[in-house]
């Protein structure tokens, strides 16, 4: 039996329901490209960040890492991360020091094919607690690709506000990085 | 600061089925499916997009309590999310997708999706629509079986500032 919506999603009018899960800043990269984003001035009166990104890279390779700073702060050795993936045959786990949040961006030679990112940040505003940034991520390009889920420690109590997703190659124009805020 | 995470329907299968949500409004910047319910077999959450037969193809990771493993599906005729985390007669399952970006007309559309079931595994995957048409018709289901009666299948909106 195929359920057609049509007229429920008409007459939902989509409403909003709330204002737990609000919107704080987006930015997509323009046609020159660049090496990274930064959000600053994050607020503190969330629960939790999510940053929802959809991205791609000059990088000759599949498979580059994209890698995040708090606060501004590139004391790399201080991160810590772990990573699950899999690459369509087999499948592969990895951690160490450093600040990746490991997105293996499709490369330029895959026309018009894009990664996703889905990166939360939880708890960011308690000065009590080290910090704990979770990521959901993968390509595919019909043939090649990855998925998998990560994990970096930002070895902080201080409350993040601001937060920087770079890599050593650029971002193309129509990757974009979207912020939101979720309440508590 | 806007609101967002916005339902734009949901339906409970009263009998057993697909779910095809249809005209889709482009004002947003993702999709999110969620699916919570049984299926009448064993069948995998998966997708058509428009109402398209092509153009898909799918990168899973897998995991059933003993092993972990890595699946793939190219040239496909659907999209289908994962391995072991499948819906079936016996368990609850749930799944969530995210369609990234659905509403350009400039890229390939990528969706994101993560599947479980605590009988049998749990998954997560990518998908690829070799399209860069706009998305506004997604309908849901499992792979060689009917979504069984019961099962709430929601889609939500969220739009970037």
């Amino acid at each position: 039996m195929l359920n057609t919506l049509a007229g429920i999603i008409a007459s939902s009018g989509g409403a909003a329901a709330g204002g737990d899960y609000e919107s704080i800043a987006t930015v997509t990269v323009g046609a020159g490209g660049s090496g990274g984003i930064t959000f600053s001035s994050i607020p503190s009166t969330y629960q939790h960040l999510q940053i929802r990104a959809f991205a791609r890279t000059n990088s000759p390779t599949n498979g580059e890492n994209t890698k995040i700073y708090v606060n501004g702060s590139s004391a790399s050795t201080n991160y810590a991360w772990h990573v699950l993936r899999g690459n369509g045959a087999s499948t592969a786990a990895a951690g160490g020091g450093g600040n990746y949040i490991i997105a293996n961006v499709g490369t330029t030679n895959v026309t018009s094919t894009f990664s996703a990112m889905i990166i939360d940040v939880l708890d960011y505003a308690n000065t009590n607690k080290n910090k704990t940034i979770r990521n959901l991520y993968g390509f595919d390009s019909n043939g090649a690709g990855y998925v998998g889920i990560n994990s970096v420690l930002v070895p902080t109590t201080s409350a993040i506000s601001q937060i920087d997703i770079f890599m050593d190659y650029n971002f193309t124009q129509y990757s974009s990085f979207a912020l939101y805020g979720i309440k508590g | 600061m806007p609101s967002t995470y916005t339902p734009i329907a949901t339906t409970t299968l009263g009998s057993a089925g697909t779910v095809t949500f249809s005209s889709i409004p482009a004002t947003y910047t993702d999709l999110i499916v969620i699916v919570n319910g049984k299926a009448t077999g064993n069948g995998q959450l998966s997708m058509r997009i428009n109402g398209g037969t092509s153009l898909y193809s799918t990168t899973s990771l897998t995991a059933n309590g003993s092993s972990a493993g890595s699946t793939r599906e190219t040239a496909a005729t659907y999209l289908q999310f994962g391995y072991y985390g499948y819906f079936d007669a016996s368990n609850q399952a749930m799944a969530i997708a995210h369609i990234m970006n659905y509403a350009n007309t400039t890229t390939f559309k990528t969706i994101l999706a993560t599947e479980r079931n605590s009988a049998t595994g749990v998954d997560a995957s990518v998908g690829l629509w070799r399209s860069t048409s706009a998305i506004n018709s997604v309908e849901v289901y499992a792979s060689g079986a009917n979504l069984a009666a019961g099962t709430v299948v929601s889609l939500y909106g969220v739009k970037s500032a």
